[in-house]
């Protein structure tokens, strides 16, 4: 049980407040989501041919000769920011390439997110704090999901919280309740999916990841988790393109969307979005149980040329 | 009970009980509803001992030397908190499925002791409010007659998301109890068979209850404890997020949790059993640095002091009583055995209260069968027994060494079987074993 | 009239002055800033006029008693839930269980209610302007519901005898619920809530809808209506 929370820019002028808008929509999040936060933001894309990832550890000096140990054996690193107890390094190699290596040789380092253009962060601790050691409010950037978490059914860890990462650039934060994640995890691990956790939400993620891999559009993958996944949800995932937005069925787990010609934003909870400028002025709705709402950057980006 | 001849063989997988549930439902078409609570054995607080006091421990004089027994609930964020004399209290029973004389009786009893009893699901009447001098209202899925000047007039608010007969149920109760005045206060047509809600209608999850409990506490100025009821399931994460959406108090009921009127497959085979519950919610209350901050009270099946105070010596704040309350105002007394045996059972085997036709006139709402029940001598009889229950639980206390009943704990206790020990935490008697701890 | 600006003063203190006005003395009472604050006006027990400037969040003058609330905005989960008497309006838009489990008085959505509007009605009359969404009326005991526009799936799913009135299409209808005639008593009904409501639609153009009694007495060919 938790508030989720989704920005996207339409302009670059709201790419250039992100992190400020975003923070406030969080933090109001914080009654229903004391545990622990997180966040994926979508930024600072990396140079064609190279791929960025996202590591944590709560060691401080973990990062102390990481990025020339990366060079020496994959490729060129081309970019290392540290921030609290995460790391963006980015390099020319591809996906399996990093994963092998880390597992190899730095099995102490979790890996976050690998995309192009994603990051996320996510830590223990009050969403206020996270989103300040994370440096959030000063962030820029072209959309973010974030994620405030009341854990039910599994520890509060850093590894529990939310977003959970689906595969390259793609990620999913989760409202609400599965009640047959038990099974699935199974089914999805003989697939060769992997978890870490007991988390439900960390299934849901999995699940996307698996249909992705054989070959599914995010449409019809998130169609068919409206056939396979039981329970209550209220999903935002995170793309390279935007963001969707999921309710089931039953549709008990809130969610509000406001749209300007600004932005389009979502939130568990309206209180969440009032401070959001021009928000007097947006269309405000909600989204309809089992119905797939998207948004692609793609469509603002033509607009803008127009 | 029928002779079986030497050499006739009953089948331990379909024994005589299952052939009859078997064939009463090929016959019928529809599950057997009953109340009565889980009928099994389960492992309980009969599996465990006290150590009490020897070379090392030193007793305290019973009669001379004090152990208190009173409690306080509702410290955590209730202007008024609720204090008891003793800590037993009444457990949520409808009116609708008692009698007013049943309410009444309870009522008094509780008084007289100095405790708490609990509304159901059907609403508070003036009866109930005016002879129990603490009284907790509960707020259920179905809301039936809920209103907020009895929130107002309430001790205290328990917002119900399940008991222990039926954790995550709502189900059906048929139509001989909705009489007149139950149906009033219900807004439901007389007679009918009563569909009830699982789920609350305008919160679903422990982050939106967050919001109602604000609301609740906002309508009554902040003044009364927010009790959060639970049936014993996942009772480790219940407790954790009870304490995350904003309760002062939470009560546990495990699976022998007797009152709800339900489907025999419910009760027996949903939930867990009171022992492991306790000890759960007592380790997510530590956890999280807040026993006897947020206060837990525990039911179903507490039966006698030894019950109370095992209950207490594992964490427990305070307990509730559902069936034993009934029991001491006369239910499955051996005088009506002849009447229960009209109905097709027997005195000490009686379960169908929900039919209404309860021969000691306790849960009916048929006139000449309420008159059976005298209000004034059943609440006699029910301070009576929670003077019992207070003064053998004092017993034990002092015979352990404590000066208050809240001193008792784990390590005072001792399993007898393995179960148990697994359960509660606690070692096997003479070993420090306790199943995947040690 | 006393204003609340909720930018400086807080929801508690809202409540308690609303909670502090003795039951024979009318007051009025203007809150600005509120910005999806929960729990506004809940607990009214005066005859209180309360506008609400901007959108409210969950439980939006729950319980109400005799209070006259409007809010300028849209309304969160559950507003006027269990109110026993007196009006709620809402200029906007309502989220999921608006009037839920009400016992009285009329709630009027002049926007959209979204689902479970009118769950577990007890008594209560909603008028939404606008369209409903799905199981709204679920489990309905008493009282009236009126929409002008659309009703989601499942309507009156589980229904007692509360009565529904819907102008627009149903998409569906919940287990025990059907269409029923429209009698002159019926369209007298009508009128008098949708004049209550300040909306000139005919009650012509409504069509009646109520349980089917089959649930009443469990049979066990209706089991999987369960």
């Amino acid at each position: 049980m938790c508030g989720i929370a989704a920005f996207f820019a339409k302009t670059p002028a709201a790419e250039a407040r992100l992190g400020e808008w975003f923070c406030p929509m969080l933090a109001c999040l914080s009654g229903r989501g004391p545990d622990s936060a997180g966040f994926a933001i979508y930024r600072n894309p990396a140079p064609a041919g190279e791929i960025k990832v996202t590591l944590q550890s709560p060691d401080p000096q973990a990062w102390a000769g990481l990025a020339a140990a990366l060079a020496r054996d994959l490729g060129k690193v081309s970019g290392e920011r540290a921030t609290a107890t995460h790391c963006v390094l980015t390099l020319a190699a591809p996906e399996s390439a990093v994963r092998a290596w880390l597992a190899a040789n730095r099995p102490d380092l979790t890996i976050m997110s690998i995309g192009t253009t994603i990051e996320i962060f996510k830590e223990t601790g009050a969403p206020a704090s996270v989103m300040d050691r994370f440096e959030l409010h000063s962030a820029t950037g072209s959309h973010i999901i974030g994620h405030t978490r009341m854990a039910t059914e599994s520890a509060v860890t850093t590894a529990g919280s939310h977003p959970f990462s689906s595969g390259l650039d793609l990620c999913l934060v989760h409202n609400g309740s599965l009640s047959n994640h038990n099974r699935l995890r199974r089914n999805l691990r003989r697939e060769g999916v992997e978890f870490r956790t007991d988390n439900d939400s960390e299934v849901a993620a999995g699940y996307l990841t698996w249909r992705l891999r054989l070959g599914d559009s995010l449409e019809a993958a998130l169609t068919g988790a409206l056939r396979d996944l039981d329970g209550f949800f209220t999903f935002a995932i995170g793309t390279r393109a935007g963001f969707a937005v999921l309710r089931d069925p039953i549709a008990c787990k809130p969610a509000v969307l406001a749209e300007t010609d600004e932005y389009v934003a979502m939130a568990s909870e309206y209180r969440s979005l009032a401070d959001l400028p021009g928000i007097d002025k947006a269309a405000l709705w909600e989204p309809e149980p089992a119905k797939i709402y998207a948004w692609n950057k793609a469509d603002y980006q033509r607009r803008q040329a127009a | 009970m029928s002779f079986i001849l030497p050499g006739l063989r009953e089948s331990a997988t379909f024994d005589r009980h299952v052939i009859h549930e078997i064939q009463r439902a090929a016959e019928t078409g529809i599950y057997d509803i009953r109340g009565w609570g889980a009928k099994r054995r389960v492992p309980h607080f009969d599996d465990l001992v006290f150590l009490g006091a020897s070379m090392s421990r030193y007793p305290l004089e019973g009669y001379r030397e004090k152990c208190a027994t009173d409690v306080t609930l509702g410290t955590r964020f209730a202007k008024k908190p609720i204090h008891l004399k003793i800590p037993i209290t009444i457990a949520g029973m409808s009116f609708g499925s008692l009698s007013a004389n049943a309410k009444e009786a309870l009522g008094r009893g509780a008084t007289e002791m100095g405790t708490s009893t609990t509304t159901g699901d059907g609403g508070m009447t003036n009866e109930e409010r005016g002879h129990s001098r603490l009284l907790v209202y509960q707020y259920l899925p179905s809301r039936y007659g809920m209103n907020p000047d009895d929130l107002r007039r309430a001790d205290a608010i328990e917002i119900v998301l399940g008991q222990g007969a039926k954790p995550g149920g709502g189900g059906m109760l048929l139509g001989q109890k909705i009489s007149d005045r139950v149906a009033r206060m219900r807004t439901l047509p007389e007679g009918i068979d009563q569909r009830s809600a699982c789920r609350h209608p305008d919160w679903t999850g422990p982050d939106d209850l967050e919001i109602k409990i604000q609301e609740l506490r906002e309508i009554t100025d902040w003044e009364k404890p927010i009790y959060i009821k639970v049936g014993a399931s996942r009772t480790y994460y219940d407790v954790m997020l009870a304490v995350k959406s904003g309760a002062d108090v939470i009560v546990v009921d495990g699976m022998q949790g007797g009152t709800g009127a339900t489907q025999d497959v419910f009760i027996e085979h949903v939930g867990i059993p009171t022992l492991p519950a306790v000890r759960q919610a007592v380790e997510a209350l530590m956890e999280l640095g807040l026993h006897r901050q947020v206060q837990l009270i525990v039911s179903g099946g507490i039966r006698s002091g030894a019950d109370v105070a095992k209950a207490l010596a594992m964490g427990a704040d305070a307990v509730s009583i559902g069936t034993a309350a009934l029991i001491a105002l006369g239910d499955n007394h051996p005088r009506y055995d002849e009447e229960y045996r009209k109905l097709g059972s027997a005195a000490g085997c009686y379960d169908d209260f929900h039919e209404g036709r309860d021969p000691a006139g306790i849960s009916t709402q048929d006139a000449e069968l309420q008159k059976r029940l005298d209000p004034i001598l059943g609440g006699r009889r029910l301070a009576n027994y929670l003077r019992v229950l207070t003064l053998e639980a004092q017993t034990i206390a002092r015979a352990c060494g404590k000066s208050h009943v809240h001193h008792l704990e784990p390590e005072d206790l001792a399993a007898l079987t393995i179960e148990s020990a697994a359960m509660a935490g606690v070692p096997l008697a003479g070993t420090n074993w306790i199943p995947g701890k040690s | 009239m006393k204003t609340f600006d909720l930018s400086r003063q807080t929801v508690r203190e809202l409540n308690q002055a609303l909670h502090d006005v003795p039951a024979d003395q009318p007051a009025e009472f203007l809150v600005t800033e509120p910005r999806g604050a929960h729990a506004l006006a809940c607990g009214i027990r005066a005859p209180v006029k309360v506008t609400i400037r901007g959108h409210a969040g969950y439980y939006c003058a729950g319980m109400n008693q005799l209070g006259e609330v409007v809010v300028e905005g849209n309304a969160g989960v559950g507003v006027a839930e269990n109110m026993m008497s007196g009006t709620v309006r809402v200029t906007g838009s309502a989220s999921q269980s608006a009037g839920a489990t009400a016992h009285g008085g009329l709630l009027v959505i002049e926007g959209n209610a979204s689902a479970r509007c009118g769950i577990s009605l007890k008594g209560a009359d909603i008028v939404v302007k606008g369209s409903v969404g799905h199981l709204s009326a679920f489990m309905a005991q008493a009282g009236r519901l009126v929409v002008c526009g659309d009703a989601g799936d499942a309507l009156g799913d589980s229904i007692y005898e509360a009565q529904l009135y819907v102008r627009g299409a149903v998409a569906s209808l919940g287990t025990d619920c059907v269409e029923k005639s429209v009698g002159p008593e019926h369209l007298a009904e009508l009128a008098e809530l949708l004049a209550r409501a300040r909306s000139d639609l005919k009650p012509t153009e409504f069509r009646r809808y109520g349980s089917a009694r089959q649930l009443y007495h469990f049979k066990t060919d209706n089991a999987a209506s369960y």
